[in-house]
This record gives C-alpha cells, sequence and structure tokens, in this order.
C-alpha cells in the first residue's frame, strides 16, 4: 500500500528499523474501521434532511429541533466513553465496538421507525451516543499501538482514512438515491449493512489487548505494562479530575481550549468566502469537500513532520495557517481567494487534529488514556462553540468584516499566548 | 478473513438485493407533466394530490404536473420540484393557463412555499437550504423573486437593504421566507428571521428595501382585497405544536386568533376576503396532509376541504 511506501522516504533522519518506518496493523484496522463507518454515517447525513423534510413533510423547525436535539449530550457521553474504557485493557475495544455497533444499529432503527418523530428522534440519538463514545476509546487504542515517536504518523493515516470515508459517503447515498428513484429506506439499508462491516472490522483485525509500545521517552512514569488485576478493579475516580492534576495535560488542554475559543467555526468561514467572492450557492456544498481534499492528501505528511519536530511546532503553525485564512478573507478578494482558504483550512487541519492526539497521547499514562483524551476533545469542543457563537454575536453587531478583524486578532494573541503555555508534549 | 469475506458476501448481497427492491418499486415521484386536458381555466380551488404528487382542481382527478409545492394566479402557475440526487435542489417551473412551461429556474435547497401575485406577474418562491449554516442545528432559507414583467430575478432576496425597527440591520443570520405579493405588484410581505427572532417585513421591490413592521409574524398571506394578513404565530415552545393561524388587520396591526386550535406550520391560502385554506397533518400522525378551511374572522368551525391534499391555490376565472 501506499501508506508503507511513503514511508521510504529518504531524506528522513535514521530509526530504529521497524519502528516509525510502517504505521502499526492495529493502527491501519482502526483506520479501516473508520472509513467503513464514516462512508455509513456520512450517506445517511447527505440524506437525512431530504428524507425529514421533504420524504415526510417535517417543518423545518422540527428537523433542527431532532438534529440539535442531542448536540450538547455527546460533550458528556465522551466523558462517561473515555472513563469506561480506562477499567482495564480490553476495554478500550469494548467500549468503542459498542459504539461503532450502536451507531450501525440506529439505520435500521431509521428504517423501522417509518414516519413516527419519536423513533425518528431515539435512532437519531443513538447515533450520536455512539459516536461520542467510541471518540476517545479509538484515539486512546492509536495512541496506545504506535511507538511514541511515529504517534503523529499514526494520527496523520487514522485521519486520511476517515476523511476518504465522509468523502465516499454521500457519493454512495447519491448513487443509491439515483438508482432507486429517492428511496430512502434503501440508502439506510445500505448505511446499516456498511456500518456493521465497520464493526465487523473491529471484532476481527483489532486487538483486544492494545500491544502498549516499550515505554520510551514518556513524561509521566508509566508502569511496567503488567496487566495487574488489582489496578484494575480499583474503583475509577473522576478521571476529568486526575487528568487535569497533571501539570502537562492542563497545559495541553489550555492551550487547545483558549486556540479552540479563537475559531470561528468553518460554516462561517464559509459563507464569509461565498459572500466576499459572491459565489453562487450552488457551489456552496463543494467549500467543505474542497477542505476535506485538502486534508485528506495532507494528514499523513503533517502527522510525520510532527513526528520529526516535535507535535507542538506543527500544532501552533497550523493554526497560524488558520490566522493567515482569515487574513486572506480580510484582504481583496482575487481570484485565488477560495483555493488559498481552503487549502489554508486543510493545512490547519492536518496540522492539528490528529496532531493534538499525538502531542497529548504520551502526556498521559496508558490507563488513564481515554479518560484524559476525552477531556481534551470535549474541551476543545466547547471552546469551539464558544468560539462560534461569539463569532455570530460580533458579526451581528459589528457587520463581518469587523468581525473578522477582531477574529484574527484573537487567534494571534491566542496564539501568542499558546506559544508559550503548550508543552512539547514528548520532553518537557 | 473467511469470516469477513463471508460477512462481506451476504452485507453486498443483501444491500444490493434491497436497492434492486427499491428499485422494483419505486421510490418516490418522478417529474411527470400535466395532462392536456388539464387548465387554469376552470376557476376553483387547486391543490396537491398527496397520493400522485400530481396537482389536481378539487373535484376532478389528479390530472396536473407533479410538483412538491404548487400556487396559482392570474393566468399564471408555479410549480416546485425537488430534483433528485444530492446536494438537494429545487426546480422552479412557471406555466401559463395551460400548462406550458414558461421558464424554469433550478435554485439549491427543499421547496419550501411558493406564491403568485394576484396579477400573475410576480412570483416568488422559498427553499430550505440545508449544509451551509453556520448553527449546529439551524437552517437556512433562500427566497427568490421572479418579475415576469421584465424577466428579471432576484436568486436572494437576503441582499435587500433590511430595516428593523427604524435602524438599518446587518446580520449573518438574516433569512427570508413565505413571501405574499400586493396588488400593485411592487410591495410585498414576507417573514424575515433573525437572532432566533422573526418578523413580518414589508419589502418594497422599485425602492428595494424592506422593515419590519410586527414580530412573531411567519409565512404572511395578504387577503384578496388588501387589508388583512393571515400568518402562523409561535404560541408555544412545544415543538410539536408550536403555531396557531392569526390575521391581521393592516389598519390598526391588531391581531386575532383563528378557530383552528391545531398547530398550522403552512402558508395559508386565501379562497375568497372571508375563507382561508391551508395543511393539516394527516390524522394520528401519518405521512402527508389534509387540506382545511376556516372563517378567517375567527368566528365558526374548520372544515376538511380536501382529504390528502396540500398546497391549496384559489383559482378565479380567466380575465377578459
Amino acid at each position: 500500500m501506499y501508506l508503507a511506501t511513503t514511508g521510504r522516504g529518504s531524506d528522513a533522519p535514521p530509526r530504529p528499523t521497524g519502528v516509525g518506518r510502517r504505521v502499526p496493523g492495529t493502527v491501519l484496522a482502526l483506520g479501516a474501521v473508520s472509513l467503513v463507518t464514516d462512508v455509513s454515517s456520512e450517506m445517511v447525513t447527505a440524506v437525512l434532511p431530504l428524507y425529514l423534510v421533504l420524504g415526510l413533510g417535517l417543518s423545518p423547525l422540527q428537523f433542527g429541533f431532532l438534529d440539535g436535539m442531542f448536540n450538547g449530550a455527546t460533550a458528556l457521553v465522551r466523558l462517561l466513553g473515555g472513563r469506561l474504557a480506562d477499567r482495564g485493557d480490553g476495554r478500550h475495544k469494548a467500549v468503542a465496538g459498542a459504539g461503532y455497533l450502536l451507531s450501525a444499529l440506529s439505520r435500521l432503527g431509521l428504517l423501522l421507525a417509518g414516519g413516527a418523530a419519536g423513533g425518528i428522534a431515539a435512532a437519531l440519538a443513538a447515533d450520536r451516543l455512539g459516536k461520542g463514545v467510541r471518540t476517545a476509546p479509538r484515539d486512546a487504542m492509536i495512541s496506545l499501538s504506535a511507538p511514541p515517536e511515529a504517534l503523529g504518523r499514526a494520527f496523520g493515516v487514522h485521519r486520511a482514512m476517515d476523511t476518504t470515508g465522509a468523502l465516499i459517503g454521500p457519493l454512495v447515498a447519491f448513487a443509491v438515491l439515483w438508482a432507486t428513484a429517492d428511496a430512502y429506506d434503501a440508502v439506510f439499508v445500505v448505511s446499516f449493512a456498511t456500518g456493521l462491516l465497520g464493526v465487523l472490522v473491529l471484532a476481527l483485525f483489532v486487538p483486544g489487548r492494545t500491544g502498549r509500545p516499550v515505554p520510551a521517552p514518556v513524561p509521566v512514569p508509566v508502569p511496567v505494562p503488567a496487566p495487574a488485576p488489582a489496578r484494575v478493579a480499583r474503583p475509577a475516580r473522576p478521571t476529568a479530575r486526575r487528568a487535569l492534576a497533571d501539570p502537562v495535560f492542563r497545559r495541553v488542554v489550555a492551550a487547545a481550549a483558549l486556540l479552540g475559543a479563537a475559531t470561528i467555526g468553518d460554516s462561517f468561514l464559509y459563507l464569509l468566502l461565498q459572500r466576499r467572492l459572491d459565489l453562487p450557492p450552488e457551489y456552496f456544498p463543494l467549500l467543505p469537500l474542497g477542505a476535506a481534499a485538502c486534508y485528506l492528501l495532507l494528514a499523513v505528511p503533517a502527522g510525520r513532520i510532527a513526528d520529526r519536530t516535535g507535535r507542538r511546532t506543527p500544532f501552533l503553525y497550523g493554526h497560524g495557517a488558520l490566522l493567515a485564512a482569515y487574513l486572506v478573507l480580510l484582504a481583496p478578494p482575487g481570484w485565488a481567494t477560495a483555493g488559498l482558504v481552503l487549502v489554508l483550512l486543510g493545512v490547519f487541519y492536518a496540522a492539528t487534529d490528529g496532531v493534538l492526539m499525538a502531542l497529548a497521547g504520551p502526556v498521559l499514562p496508558p490507563e488513564r488514556r481515554a479518560g484524559g483524551l476525552a477531556v481534551l476533545q470535549t474541551g476543545q469542543a466547547l471552546a469551539r462553540l464558544v468560539g462560534a457563537a461569539g463569532f455570530g454575536a460580533a458579526w451581528t453587531w459589528w457587520g463581518a468584516r469587523p468581525a473578522l478583524a477582531v477574529a484574527a486578532l484573537a487567534l494571534a494573541a491566542g496564539l501568542a499566548a499558546a506559544w508559550r503555555i503548550l508543552p512539547e508534549g514528548k520532553t518537557s | 478473513m473467511a469470516v469477513l469475506v463471508a460477512a462481506v458476501l451476504v452485507l453486498l448481497g443483501g444491500s444490493l438485493g434491497y436497492v434492486l427492491h427499491a428499485q422494483q418499486r419505486g421510490g418516490g415521484h418522478r417529474a411527470v407533466a400535466a395532462d392536456a386536458s388539464f387548465t387554469l381555466d376552470g376557476p376553483g380551488v387547486y391543490y396537491r394530490d398527496a397520493a400522485s404528487g400530481r396537482v389536481a382542481r378539487r373535484g376532478g382527478p389528479a390530472d396536473g404536473p407533479s410538483c412538491e409545492r404548487f400556487y396559482a394566479a392570474g393566468d399564471r402557475a408555479l410549480c416546485l420540484r425537488a430534483l433528485p440526487g444530492t446536494p438537494a435542489r429545487t426546480e422552479a417551473v412557471v406555466y401559463d393557463r395551460r400548462f406550458t412551461v414558461l421558464r424554469t429556474v433550478t435554485v439549491p435547497g427543499i421547496p419550501n412555499r411558493a406564491r403568485v401575485s394576484a396579477s400573475g406577474q410576480l412570483l416568488s418562491w422559498t427553499t430550505f437550504a440545508v449544509g451551509d449554516s453556520y448553527a449546529v442545528s439551524g437552517f437556512s432559507t433562500r427566497t427568490s423573486i421572479l418579475d415576469l414583467r421584465t424577466g428579471y430575478l432576484v436568486k436572494s432576496i437576503e441582499t435587500l437593504p433590511l430595516t428593523v425597527d427604524g435602524a438599518r440591520y446587518h446580520a449573518a443570520d438574516v433569512n427570508y421566507w413565505g413571501v405574499t405579493f400586493a396588488a400593485d405588484d411592487n410591495r410585498f410581505y414576507a417573514t424575515v428571521s433573525t437572532g432566533g427572532r422573526t418578523h413580518l417585513v414589508e419589502g418594497d421591490l422599485k425602492a428595494w428595501s424592506a422593515r419590519t413592521l410586527r414580530e412573531n409574524v411567519e409565512c404572511p398571506s395578504l387577503s384578496p382585497d388588501g387589508t388583512r394578513i393571515a400568518f402562523k404565530k409561535k404560541v408555544s415552545a412545544d415543538p410539536a405544536a408550536p403555531w396557531r393561524l392569526y390575521v391581521l388587520d393592516l389598519a390598526d396591526l391588531r391581531e386575532h386568533p383563528l378557530a383552528e386550535p391545531h398547530s398550522v406550520d403552512d402558508q395559508a391560502a386565501w379562497l375568497d376576503d372571508r375563507t382561508l385554506a391551508y395543511a393539516l397533518p394527516a390524522g394520528e400522525g401519518g405521512p402527508g396532509s389534509d387540506l382545511w378551511s376556516v372563517p378567517a374572522d375567527g368566528t365558526g368551525a374548520p372544515t376538511l376541504l380536501a382529504p390528502g391534499a396540500s398546497s391549496p391555490a384559489a383559482v378565479l376565472t380567466p380575465r377578459g
């Protein structure tokens, strides 16, 4: 596979054989699970509004209500998933698998609900629940199965595969709708089958016990990975508080949250792009696709760079790319504006999303990793929500351009602060 | 590995089988043109028949074109049709009295509202756009106005300079929907939503401006005599039943509720100066809707106009 061949960059510094050259099988397997699952879930995401509003005749308000109902709850569910997964070595796979299975079954729920709003709401809730539960254990498994010095690439490969699935999903949905003259139930059936396939790949190819790497340069003293039953049976204390008690991890969370609060949200960025360039609305759905394609191409290289330079630098430079995107939007629009903004957004995601997990993973002791990553992800997500809401308010008060200028200033300030706060992760 | 191969075969085969089954069964409605005998010449109430997806005149067969939303006035009919596939697109088709296609416009989004001015010269439609909303769960609407006298099409009226409570207003989340035209073919009323509130807005096409008149008014519908506006008013935070049908007197801006006790999510249509028609979800929460009518002065009781129907439009006798 090309993933293996990309590892043969001759400029790479010599590494111990077998380490860093190849992405561990577990990561590839998890990437395949994410790819297949994302095909399944993005299929449904692409057709759900059509189905609810046109197929069932729901009003936009009811649709908005159904769609938004469970978004707040996912943050809490994520923390719960992380905490459950930390209760013993084999739990990561079990908890993540339960999450994937729940999401797959939710498609069946959509099918069986027919037109009943209650049934649809329950199915959507199950999907969100599954999504929230599985994320932290999955990322913990990735970070536990790859050697710490190759984590950036491991996450890069995983995110690239994940994004590939997200790009394929709507195409499959489109093909099914086209072939069946808008039979939404057929989309749900295909999505259900694809989701089950994802669960199966997880069950068959992801090892139940994460092969922990030899404790290499991990900052916190890690107990020799002898699975001590006494530790496993110990009643779990609140993970969030324990993880945040670590000063290094606290600094990672603080920096991520600070920068998250200074981001304005992708949709706003696309909206600004559309307004600035006066793009025909027909092209609007293509904007996220463009950014996703860049992300897909850059995720692996960015991860490799992160492994070489340390994850702190790409993470900060990635936010620098986002700042550059704001500045491009503030400048007079030209023919290259749209492409430049989308590429910069792709760079931002490639250099920050998986890289942050690679940065934070080794900081956390393995037995608290899933919980800690959940805390980090939740903190970042909440901060971004605050950032987007603040930007929306600023837009209303001051207009689009002044709001964007303020956002750029805030991000620059956030970057300056994060430069001081953010630890290296590996060495600190 | 053998397990995986077997599972892939089963899942793939099952999916393929279901898709083929759905293909045989026929999923949605294909676009169907009106039969030659179907015209706007017979005065009466036209509506969309849910079973066939085609337009019918009350009392007659559903021989009209297939539409998701329909409206007709003057000598023109407007039909909104969802195009297959994703992302969602809507085809707005303008017909004359004999259902000859005069113009077709394709816009993004899902069909939502359709209106034609009394003269038939101005047309407006709203689509419900998904995927371009910055809010987590929000939706946005896109409203177009087409002037048949000049052929000029405003694809989205969001650029309309808007005055809210007397002050010029800018916001990212401004959404318009549900246009209704005045008899002068210049002024119009619509809903504007921003910051979580909805307003009745009065627009002026020549002056290209709009100002808000009143809060909490959605989907306005101007009476034929131009004195009153029927609208849905949000009366409850319960998402299952948020709206009630009201009529607003434009002379003194006083409003009164109508006798319909259910939540109405439709742009009501005036059958004459005394009667309104609107769609309500079909009984027992089933799919589709029924058409009801109710007196506009708040008296009386709703009566069933047509079961399994939506998009009412009263068409008068042809003009001289």
